[in-house]
C-alpha cells in the first residue's frame, strides 16, 4: 500500500485519499467554448507513463492537493497545496 | 521398518509431553515440537496424500513452507495446511486430502494409469463441446485438493495489528539473527519474524560453531539480547507479501485456537534472510513416498529424532548433501551417494559408499521406494531416497517487491540483481553459503551511512561449500519425470506446452499449471524454466522466471478481513430516533446506506396493505415523516452566492433571504447528478439539501469547487447532516397539528408560505421549520438538534393522535412522491439524463452566467429530438401496475425497438389506479399516445401522460 504525503496532515495510506484528476487540466468557461476544447477537458487524460502531476483528495481532511509521482515506480516526488491549481 | 524415532536426540522435541492425534483414523504417537509431519514420519508414515489430478500416492518432501505434497486438512476447519509447518496437538484430527477413502486406499488412483490420455491441457481441448460448465463440476469433485467444511463457524474476527520499526529482519536463520542483532547493536529497533516455531533456521540442524560456542548456544543468546533490549520476536509468522512503499504483511499463527493475526508492518528497512529452499532431481518415479529432500531428512533427524529410513540413497549434484550423508550414517543409516559430479566433492565420511559420475535413472516402488536404478543401469535398493538438487534462494520477496534477479552460473541459481530501495538481502537468499559469507552479507545487510554497526559475528566451525553441478530435467527423459508435485506437471507436460509453441515462461505456466499450486512452485518453478531452456535451446536467464505476488504462502482470508465482518463490512446509518421508530413497530431497511424506517407495522405479507394504508391516511389528514437523513450541508461566505449559482444548473442568487427553491446540480458532463431545495438563510449563508443517499457525494463535489475555484477565504463549507434531525408534518391538517404544538412562531401562510423558512422554538432548542413538500400536501419540515429531537418526535405523535395522524416510511413516501411526478435522482434518471429531458428548459435557454456542466447541454446528443424524457404512464382500467423496467417498445420491419423504460411504478391508493413514471423518446410532446410495453417477453399497452398524475394545479400545498 502506497504512503502518499497530505500537505496537511503527512504521511497516510492511499486507501485515505481520492483521485482527484490531472492537474492543470483548466476549466475552460461559457456557453461557447469550442466543442474540441470542452471534450478535451472533459475526457482526454495524459496518462503518462513516468512523473504525473496529479490532483488528490485527502478524505480524512477533506484537502485537494497536487501531488507529483512516478507512475511506473510508485515513487512519490513531491506534494503541495492546490495553491490556483485547477483539477 | 523404515523411518523411526531415535532413542535419544531431537533438540525440537520434548520426550516428557507425548502428544497423540488422529491422521485418517489411525493413531499417531509424537512428542511436544513434533509436526504432523515429523510425528508421522516417526511413525513410518509413508502415502500422507494423493496428487491434484493423478491421485498419485505421496509422501513428505520437506521440512518447511515449501511442502508440495503433505497437505492434510485439520480439524475439518483448515483444508490443505501444510504438514510440515503445523504442530502435532493432543487429539488433533487430521485428514489427508484428495483422497477417497484414504490416502493409503484411495478410490480414484485408477486415474493414473490413464495418465498418458490426460497430460496438460487434455480438459481444455476435451471438454469443450457442448460447454465446458457441464462437466466442471464432475472434474472438480474428482481433482482438486482439500474440502471447505461449510458447518465450521469461526472463532471471532481476527486481530490485525499496524506496526512500525527501523528494522524488520524476515528469517530467523543465522543470516537473520546476526542482521538482527547487528541493527539493535547499532540502536535501532528491530521485529524479527520468522515462519518456524523455533527461531533458528538451519542453524538449528547444520553444523556451526559461532564465535566459538555451540550454534544453539549462539542462538539462544542472541534471542535472549534481542528481547531484553526491548526488540519484537515473531516466531510461526510469515513475511507473505512487500507492497507499495515498502509495506510488509505478515501473518502470525497462534496454535491455541486464536485466530491468526495480520500485522501492517512499515519498516524503515527491510532485511530478507529467507533462506534458501532446496530443489528435486529429475528422475523417473521421483515422486514416489520415501523420497525426500536431503535437508528436511537432516532437519527431522536432529530436530525430532527422526530418522528417514535404514538403507538410503542420497542423489545429489551439490555439496550440502555430504553433511547430511554424513549425519544419517552416524545416526545407523546404510547409506550410499550418487553424486552426478565425478571430482570436486567434498571428503567423504567413513563408512559411506560413494557413486560418482551417475545420475538416478528411476525410483522403483509402488506405494513407497524399494529401490532406485542409475543411468548405467545398476540398481540399488533403498527404503529411502534423500534428494538434493541444488538451492534455490528463496527471493520471492524481493521479487514482489520489484527487485530485478541475476542469474549465477556457479550457484545454478537466480540470485538478488540491482538493489531495491529500502530493502537488503543477506545469507542463503543472497547465494551465501558458508557461515562467514551469511555473516559477511547479514553486515553488508545492516550497514548504512553514519551507523555505528558493531562487529559481525564469527565462524569458528567447519564452513559449508557450495560446488554445484547443474542437474536440470532434460527433455526426452524416459518414464515419468515429476517436475512440480503439487499440480503433477512432468516433464512430458513441458515438452508438450513447448511443441504447442508455449514456450514463454508466463504461457509455460498457464498451460501446464506448473508453479500454480498452493506451493507457487517453490521446488518446481527453476526446474521447470530450466527444462524449456533446455528443450527450446535457450539459457535459463533467457527464459527468465514468472512474475512474483503475494502471497508467499496461503494466508487465511479471515486475516485480511479483521474485524470487517458481519455488520462491520459496511456499517449502515442509523436515526437518531432509531428507538422510538423500533417502539412504533417500524420495519427497517436499508436505503442508501441508511437504515430507515419502510413501514410501520404490517410485516411481511402485510407489507403492501400497510404501504398502501400509510399513503392513503397521508392524504386524508396528516402524516408524520423522519427525514433525517436529508442532506444539510451549509455553505457560508463572502462569496457563497456566487458560488451556489455556480454550482446549481438553476439561478440561485436571485433567493431572497428566508428562501428556499428547488433545483439541479450537474456533472460536468451535463448530466443530473443531484436534485433538491436550498434555503438561504441570509446573505451570505445556504444550506444544500441533498439526497439522503448522495450527502457524500455532493460534499465532495461542493468542497472540491470551492478549493478549486473560489478558494477558501471566500466559502466555507460545513455539513451539518448528522447534527440535525429533520421531522416532517405533511398533509391538509398539518399546519393545526403544529399549532397545537407550540414551536413559538408563526404559521401563518402570509408568515410562512410555501418555500420558505421559519425560525422557532422547542424545549429551549432553536428549530427551523421549511415549508417545502415531497407529497405534494402542505408540509413543514422541522429541524432540531439531532440529540434534542425525541422529545418532539414524541409530541407531534401525540398531539397526532387527535387528528388521526398516521407515521409513513420511505415507502409510502415513494408512493406520494410519485403520485406527483416527483423523481428520485438514480431511479427516475440514469447516466444520461440532462436537466431539459425533465421538463426544466429555462436555465438552459435564459441562463447567461457560469455553471457546472453548462457547456455539455449544448452538444449535438444533448439537443437530439428523440432524447428520452420524463413521462407519466397510466395502465388500461383493471390492470395491475407496470413492472419497473418494463420497456416501452416500437416495431419497425417487424423488429422490436425500445424506446424508453420504466423507472417508478406504483398502486396508487389515493387514485385508485396504478400509476408510473419513466423515460421515453420525445415522451414530453406525446401525452396521450398509447404506447405498447414488454417485460420479461410479456406485451401490453400502456398510455404516455403527464408526469404529476395528482393535484397537478398544486392546490393542495396550501389546502
Amino acid at each position: 500500500m502506497q504512503l502518499f504525503p497530505c500537505p496537511f496532515c503527512g504521511p497516510r495510506d492511499e486507501t485515505e485519499f481520492h483521485y482527484g484528476g490531472d492537474a492543470g487540466n483548466t476549466r475552460p468557461d461559457g456557453g461557447d467554448v469550442p466543442i474540441d476544447r470542452w471534450a478535451n477537458y472533459l475526457y482526454l487524460r495524459s496518462n503518462p507513463k513516468g512523473t504525473a502531476r496529479e490532483i488528490w483528495v485527502h478524505m480524512n481532511c477533506g484537502e485537494f492537493f497536487v501531488m507529483e509521482r512516478d507512475t511506473l515506480t510508485h515513487k512519490i516526488l513531491s506534494s503541495a497545496e492546490l495553491g490556483g491549481e485547477h483539477a | 521398518m523404515t523411518a523411526s524415532r531415535l532413542a535419544t536426540g531431537g533438540s525440537a522435541i520434548d520426550r516428557s509431553r507425548p502428544v497423540r492425534f488422529s491422521f485418517d483414523g489411525a493413531t499417531v504417537d509424537g512428542f511436544a515440537g513434533d509436526t504432523i509431519a515429523s510425528a508421522l514420519l516417526a511413525n513410518d508414515v509413508a502415502v500422507v496424500g494423493r496428487s491434484f489430478k493423478y491421485h498419485r500416492p505421496r509422501g513428505i518432501w520437506g521440512a518447511g513452507v515449501e511442502e508440495p505434497n503433505a497437505l492434510i486438512d485439520i480439524d475439518g476447519a483448515s483444508p490443505n495446511t501444510r504438514a510440515t509447518t503445523e504442530p502435532a496437538r493432543e487429539g488433533l484430527v487430521a485428514k489427508s486430502v484428495n483422497a477417497t477413502p484414504n490416502a493409503l486406499a484411495d478410490r480414484n488412483a485408477f486415474l493414473d494409469r490413464f495418465s498418458r490420455f490426460i497430460p496438460a491441457a487434455f480438459y481444455y481441448k476435451t471438454f469443450m463441446w457442448p460447454d465446458w460448465h457441464m462437466f466442471e463440476p464432475r472434474i472438480r469433485a474428482m481433482a482438486g485438493l482439500g474440502e471447505v467444511d461449510r458447518s465450521w463457524v469461526s472463532s471471532g474476527p481476527a486481530d490485525q495489528v499496524n506496526h512500525h520499526c527501523d528494522v524488520l529482519v524476515v528469517g530467523a536463520g543465522p543470516a537473520g539473527l546476526a542482521a538482527a542483532k547487528l541493527a539493535a547493536g547499532a540502536g535501532l529497533s528491530v521485529t524479527l519474524v520468522d515462519d518456524q516455531r523455533e527461531p533458528g533456521g538451519s542453524l538449528g540442524y547444520r553444523d556451526g560453531e559461532i564465535d566459538g560456542k555451540p550454534a544453539a548456544t549462539w542462538i539462544e543468546e542472541t534471542l535472549a539480547a534481542l528481547a531484553a533490549g526491548g526488540h519484537l520476536i515473531l516466531p510461526s509468522t510469515t513475511a507473505f507479501g512487500i507492497y507499495d512503499h515498502n509495506l510488509v504483511g505478515l501473518n502470525q499463527r497462534h496454535f491455541d485456537g486464536r485466530r491468526d493475526t495480520l500485522w501492517r508492518v512499515r519498516p524503515g528497512k527491510i532485511v530478507l534472510a529467507t533462506g534458501a529452499i532446496e530443489r528435486p532431481l529429475p528422475f523417473a518415479n521421483n515422486d514416489l513416498p520415501g523420497i525426500l529432500s536431503a535437508d528436511a531428512a537432516l532437519s527431522y533427524l536432529r530436530r525430532h529424532a527422526v530418522l528417514a529410513g535404514r538403507r538410503i540413497v542420497v542423489a545429489t549434484n551439490n555439496d550440502s548433501a555430504y553433511e547430511v550423508a554424513a549425519a544419517v550414517i552416524e545416526a545407523g543409516a546404510d547409506v550410499t551417494v550418487v553424486d552426478i559430479r565425478r571430482d570436486g566433492m567434498p571428503a567423504a565420511p567413513a563408512k559411506m559408499k560413494l557413486v560418482k559420475g551417475r545420475t538416478l535413472a528411476s525410483a522403483i516402488g509402488r506405494l513407497r521406494v524399494e529401490a532406485v536404478t542409475l543411468d548405467d543401469g545398476s540398481r540399488l535398493d533403498a527404503d529411502c531416497v534423500l534428494v538434493s538438487g541444488g538451492w534455490t534462494p528463496t527471493i520471492h520477496l524481493f521479487g514482489q517487491a520489484k527487485g530485478k534477479l541475476a542469474w549465477s552460473e556457479a550457484r545454478a541459481a537466480f540470485l538478488p540483481g540491482d538493489p531495491v530501495d529500502g530493502i537488503a538481502v543477506a545469507g542463503a537468499a543472497a547465494g551465501a553459503v558458508s557461515l562467514s559469507e551469511v555473516f559477511t552479507s547479514a553486515e553488508k545487510a545492516v550497514a548504512a551511512p553514519g551507523a555505528q554497526v558493531p562487529a559481525a559475528p564469527r565462524s569458528t566451525g567447519p564452513e559449508a561449500t557450495g560446488g554445484i553441478s547443474a542437474a536440470w530435467p532434460k527433455p526426452g527423459s524416459k518414464g515419468r519425470v515429476w517436475i512440480d508435485y503439487q499440480n503433477d506437471v512432468t516433464v512430458k507436460d513441458v515438452e508438450l506446452a513447448a511443441r504447442e509453441n508455449f514456450v514463454s515462461v508466463e504461457h509455460l505456466k498457464r498451460y501446464t499449471t506448473l508453479g500454480m499450486a498452493t506451493d507457487q512452485g517453490k521446488t518446481s518453478n527453476l526446474p521447470g524454466l530450466a527444462l524449456m531452456a533446455g528443450i527450446t535451446g535457450r539459457t535459463v536467464p533467457e527464459i527468465g522466471t514468472t512474475t512474483y505476488r503475494p502471497p508467499f504462502t496461503p494466508v487465511p482470508l479471515a486475516s485480511f478481513a479483521g474485524g470487517r465482518v458481519g455488520q462491520s463490512m459496511a456499517p449502515v446509518r442509523r436515526l437518531p430516533l432509531e428507538s422510538a421508530h423500533r417502539e412504533s413497530g417500524a420495519v427497517f431497511q436499508e436505503y442508501g446506506g441508511w437504515l430507515r424506517p419502510a413501514h410501520y407495522g404490517g410485516r411481511d405479507a402485510d407489507a403492501d396493505r400497510t404501504i398502501q394504508d400509510e399513503a392513503r391516511r397521508a392524504r386524508q389528514s396528516v402524516a408524520l415523516f423522519d427525514g433525517s437523513t436529508l442532506g444539510k450541508i451549509e455553505v457560508i461566505g463572502p462569496k457563497a452566492a456566487e458560488f451556489v449559482d455556480f454550482l446549481y444548473y438553476n439561478t440561485m442568487s436571485t433567493l431572497k433571504p428566508g428562501r428556499c427553491r428547488y433545483g439541479f446540480m450537474l456533472s460536468e458532463n451535463g448530466v443530473v447528478f443531484d436534485d433538491g431545495v436550498l434555503v438561504r438563510l441570509d446573505e451570505h449563508r445556504f444550506v444544500v439539501s441533498c439526497s439522503s443517499s448522495h450527502v457524500a457525494a455532493v460534499h465532495a463535489r461542493l468542497e472540491e469547487w470551492r478549493q478549486d475555484r473560489f478558494g477558501c477565504g471566500a466559502v466555507y463549507i460545513h455539513n451539518a447532516t448528522s447534527q440535525m434531525a429533520t421531522l416532517t408534518v405533511s398533509g391538509p391538517n398539518a399546519r393545526k397539528l403544529l399549532e397545537t404544538v407550540g414551536l413559538g412562531l408563526s404559521l401563518a401562510d402570509a408568515d410562512l408560505p410555501h418555500m420558505a423558512i421559519g425560525h422557532g422554538g422547542y424545549g429551549g432548542n432553536e428549530i427551523r421549520i421549511a415549508r417545502v413538500s415531497f407529497t405534494g400536501d402542505r408540509s413543514y419540515e422541522i429541524s432540531i438538534r439531532a440529540d434534542r429531537a425525541e422529545p418532539l418526535w414524541a409530541h407531534l405523535r401525540e398531539a397526532g393522535k387527535a387528528f388521526d395522524a398516521v407515521l409513513i416510511g420511505l415507502e409510502a413516501l415513494m408512493i406520494l412522491r410519485a403520485e406527483k411526478g416527483f423523481i428520485v435522482i438514480g431511479k427516475d434518471t440514469d447516466g444520461t439524463t440532462l436537466p431539459h429531458d425533465l421538463g426544466s428548459e429555462g436555465p438552459r435557454a435564459k441562463r447567461q452566467t457560469e455553471y457546472v456542466g453548462r457547456r455539455s447541454l449544448f452538444t449535438e446528443q444533448a439537443s437530439r429530438g428523440d432524447r428520452l424524457q420524463l413521462v407519466g404512464l397510466t395502465v388500461p382500467q383493471g390492470e395491475a401496475p407496470l413492472p419497473t423496467g418494463a420497456h416501452g417498445i416500437k416495431r419497425s420491419d417487424g423488429r422490436l425497438r425500445s424506446q424508453g423504460f420504466v423507472t417508478s411504478s406504483y398502486e396508487s391508493p389515493t387514485l385508485g389506479r396504478p400509476i408510473a413514471l419513466g423515460l421515453m423518446e420525445c415522451g414530453a410532446a406525446r401525452h396521450g399516445e398509447t404506447i405498447e410495453m414488454q417485460h420479461l417477453g410479456k406485451l401490453r399497452t400502456a398510455t404516455i401522460a403527464a408526469p404529476c398524475a395528482y393535484d397537478p394545479a398544486g392546490e393542495r400545498l396550501n389546502a
